[in-house]
C-alpha cells in the first residue's frame, strides 16, 4: 500500500523509513513557530528546568497579535520575548510590524516542501500550501519542543479533496473553502490530514492555497496539504536558499475518504454567526446591514486580496457609518500594495489602514466591536465574542471581494 | 485512578475556545485563579461561580474547537473541573488537555444517556453523580455503565507524570545526569 503525503512527511521528520496512519512517532520540526505567546512559552520552558533551546536555528518567532502594544502589560510581554530571543541566540525573530507569523514564515524562506512545521497557533495549517505539514500544538508542548527538539505525533488518516471545474468571475478561493467547510462540517476533518488535488488546485496561486490551508483548521484538520508543483517552486525560488527535496503522495496511497467537488457553479459564500460551518450562498441572505468591514489577517491579507478589494472600491466611497479596516498580512505585502497603488485606492475610499498584524480577528487588540454591531470579515472565525464583544455582535466571513463590496453598500453583498 | 463528581451538562456541539476562554485575556498572562474566574464566561457567566472541585462536564461533539490557547484547558482545571466527557473533542483541545493532565474522555454513549435526561439546551448543573475509572476505561452513572477506549501509551505516560511540563522536566533531568 502506498503512502499519503502526511505519512511521508512525518516519516522524514521522525527519521524513520516509513510510518503508517495510527502509529505514534517522535518527530522533529524543521521550524517551530510562535508569536506573542512566546513569553508564556519561555516561562514554561524555564519552569521545566531547561536552560538552552535545542536548536536556535529552528525557532521562529514573529510578534503579530498585539502590535504595536496598546498598554504596559502587552509591551512588557514583547520585551520579555526580545530578552529571551537575545539570551538564547534565536535566529529567526521578527519584531512588531514585519507581519503575521503565517505570512512572514514563508516570505522569509522558513518553509520548504516536505518539511514539518509545528506552531503554537491554530492556523499553522497555512504552511500546507507549500507541500509541507503545518501542525498546530499548544504552549506547553512548544516549550517542550524548544527543550527537547521533538514531540509525539499520531500519524493521521488522510481525506483527499479533489476540486474540479473553473470558478466563475467574482468567486474566489475563500468561497471555495467556506463552501467546503459548510459541506464537511466544523469537525469533519478532526484529527485528519487533508490533501488537495484536482485541476482547480493546479491553477491556484500560492496565496489562494494559503487561504484554503489556513481555513482548513476550521474543519478540524491537523494538516491541510497541497501537492508540490511549478507554482510552489517558483514562489519559493527567490526565498529559499538551501536545496530541498519535495515529497509526493503515492498513486496507490490509502485515503480514508475521497471527496470530489465540481465548483464551476459556485456562488459567493458567507459563513454566518456564530459557527464557521454555518455557510450559506450569499444570495440566500436577507439584507444584513454592517458596521464594520474587516479586510486582512492571515487568511486574506495578501497582495491579491488587497488588489481585488482596491479595484472594487476604486473611485468610490464606503457607505456612511461603515468602518473599513485594512490589515495587510506583512510589511512586504504593504510595500507592494503601496507601490502598486492599492493602498491609495483603499484610503481614498475611506479605509483605515493598520499595521501588518492579526488585529481585530481575535478581539485581543484593535478593531473591537461595540455591543449590537455587525461585521463582514475576511478572517477565519465568527465565534460569538470573537472580536472582543459578545453582546449581540455578529461576524460574517466572506471573501475580500465581498468585504469590499459590502463596505460600499453598507450591507452584505457581492454586487459591484 | 478514579474520579467521582457532580455532572455539569453543556448540551451543545462545537463549544469553541472563545466561549471557554475569551481571546481578550489570552495575551495578559493571568494566574490560575484569575483564569478560573473567566472559565466559560461567554457560554455561561454563572458557571465559574457555581463550579466545584471534582465536577465533571458532559458535552456534545467537537468540544474545544478553534484556537490553540491552552488557557481553554487550564481555566477549567483551575476552576475545579476534574474531567470532561464528550461525544468528541477538537484535536488541539484534546492534546492540550492531556499535556495539562486534565481527563478527557470520548464516550458518545454516556453523553447520549445524560442528554436524554433533559430537553433544555445550554449549560446546567444536573442532579447526577458520575464515576470514572481511567484504568478500567469505565464510566458509571448510578447503575448504568459505559466503556471508553483507553488512551495511547504515550498520552498515558504524560498524563501520569502530571502533564507535559513535568514529563519534560524529568526527561531533562535524566539527560543532565547522563
Amino acid at each position: 500500500m502506498g503512502k499519503t503525503l502526511i505519512e511521508k512527511i512525518i516519516a522524514r521528520a521522525s527519521g524513520k523509513g516509513e510510518v503508517k496512519a495510527g502509529e505514534i512517532v517522535f518527530a522533529s520540526p524543521y521550524r517551530i513557530l510562535s508569536h506573542d505567546n512566546s513569553a508564556a512559552i519561555s516561562k514554561i520552558f524555564k519552569e521545566m528546568g531547561a536552560e538552552r533551546v535545542w536548536d536556535p536555528e529552528r525557532i521562529f518567532i514573529a510578534l503579530d497579535h498585539a502590535v504595536p502594544p496598546s498598554d504596559e502589560k502587552k509591551a512588557l510581554n514583547h520585551k520579555l520575548i526580545r530578552e529571551f530571543v537575545r539570551a538564547q541566540g534565536i535566529k529567526h525573530f521578527y519584531d512588531c510590524g514585519v507581519g503575521i507569523c503565517h505570512q512572514v514564515l514563508p516570505e522569509y524562506g522558513h518553509v520548504i516542501p516536505g518539511s514539518l512545521i509545528l506552531g503554537s497557533d491554530s492556523h499553522t495549517t497555512t504552511h500546507g500550501a507549500f507541500a509541507a505539514a503545518g501542525i498546530a500544538i499548544g504552549r506547553t508542548e512548544t516549550a517542550s519542543v524548544w527543550a527537547l527538539g521533538k514531540t509525539w505525533l499520531k500519524v493521521p488518516q488522510t481525506i483527499k479533496i479533489i476540486l474540479k471545474g473553473k470558478l466563475k468571475k467574482g468567486v474566489y478561493a475563500k468561497d471555495v473553502i467556506l463552501y467546503l467547510i459548510g459541506q464537511i462540517g466544523a469537525d469533519g476533518a478532526n484529527y485528519k490530514s487533508v490533501e488537495f488535488a484536482g485541476e482547480m488546485v493546479e491553477g491556484m496561486s500560492v496565496s489562494e492555497r494559503m487561504t484554503i490551508s489556513n481555513l482548513s483548521a476550521e474543519m478540524g484538520a491537523k494538516a491541510a496539504i497541497f501537492p508540490f508543483d511549478e507554482t510552489t517552486r517558483k514562489w519559493l525560488e527567490p526565498r529559499v536558499q538551501q536545496p530541498y527535496e519535495p515529497l509526493y503522495a503515492d498513486e496507490d496511497a490509502f485515503y480514508e475518504k475521497i471527496l470530489e467537488y465540481n465548483l464551476s457553479d459556485l456562488e459567493p459564500q458567507v459563513a454566518c454567526p456564530h459557527k464557521v460551518d454555518n455557510v450559506h450562498a450569499l444570495k440566500e441572505l436577507g439584507k444584513v446591514k454592517i458596521d464594520v468591514a474587516l479586510l486582512g489577517t492571515c487568511t486574506n491579507g495578501r497582495l491579491d486580496d488587497l488588489k481585488i478589494a482596491s479595484e472594487i472600491v476604486a473611485g468610490k466611497k464606503i457607505a456612511p457609518g461603515v468602518r473599513l479596516l485594512v490589515y495587510p498580512a506583512s510589511q512586504e505585502v504593504l510595500k507592494e500594495a503601496l507601490k502598486l497603488g492599492y493602498i491609495e485606492k483603499l484610503v481614498e475610499a475611506g479605509a483605515e489602514i493598520a499595521i501588518p498584524s492579526c488585529g481585530p480577528c481575535l478581539g485581543a487588540y484593535g478593531g473591537v466591536l461595540a455591543p449590537g454591531e455587525k461585521c463582514i470579515s475576511s478572517a477565519n472565525r465568527n465565534f460569538k465574542g470573537r472580536m472582543g464583544c459578545k453582546e449581540d455582535t455578529e461576524i460574517y466571513l466572506a471573501s475580500p471581494a465581498t468585504v469590499a463590496a459590502s463596505a460600499l453598500a453598507g450591507f452584505i453583498t457581492a454586487e459591484v | 485512578m478514579k474520579i467521582e463528581g457532580r455532572v455539569w451538562i453543556f448540551r451543545d456541539d462545537d463549544i469553541n475556545t472563545d466561549l471557554i476562554y475569551p481571546g481578550k485575556y489570552t495575551y495578559e498572562p493571568l494566574p490560575g485563579e484569575e483564569q478560573a474566574k473567566h472559565a466559560m464566561e461567554d457560554y455561561d457567566p454563572e458557571f465559574s461561580k457555581k463550579v466545584n472541585k471534582n465536577d465533571i462536564i458532559v458535552t456534545g461533539k467537537n468540544f474545544g474547537c478553534g484556537s490553540s490557547r491552552e488557557q481553554a484547558v487550564t481555566c477549567l482545571k483551575n476552576a475545579g473541573v476534574e474531567a470532561i466527557v464528550a461525544r468528541s473533542f477538537a484535536r488541539l483541545f484534546y492534546r492540550n488537555a492531556i499535556n495539562s493532565a486534565l481527563t478527557v474522555i470520548e464516550c458518545p454513549e454516556a453523553v447520549e444517556f445524560i442528554f436524554k435526561k433533559t430537553d433544555k439546551q445550554g449549560s446546567m448543573l444536573s442532579e447526577l453523580k458520575m464515576e470514572i475509572d481511567l484504568k478500567e476505561g469505565k464510566i458509571r452513572i448510578g447503575s448504568e455503565e459505559f466503556s471508553f477506549p483507553k488512551w495511547d501509551e504515550q498520552a498515558m505516560l504524560i498524563f501520569e507524570a502530571g502533564g507535559l511540563a513535568e514529563y519534560t522536566r524529568r526527561l531533562i533531568k535524566e539527560k543532565t545526569k547522563a
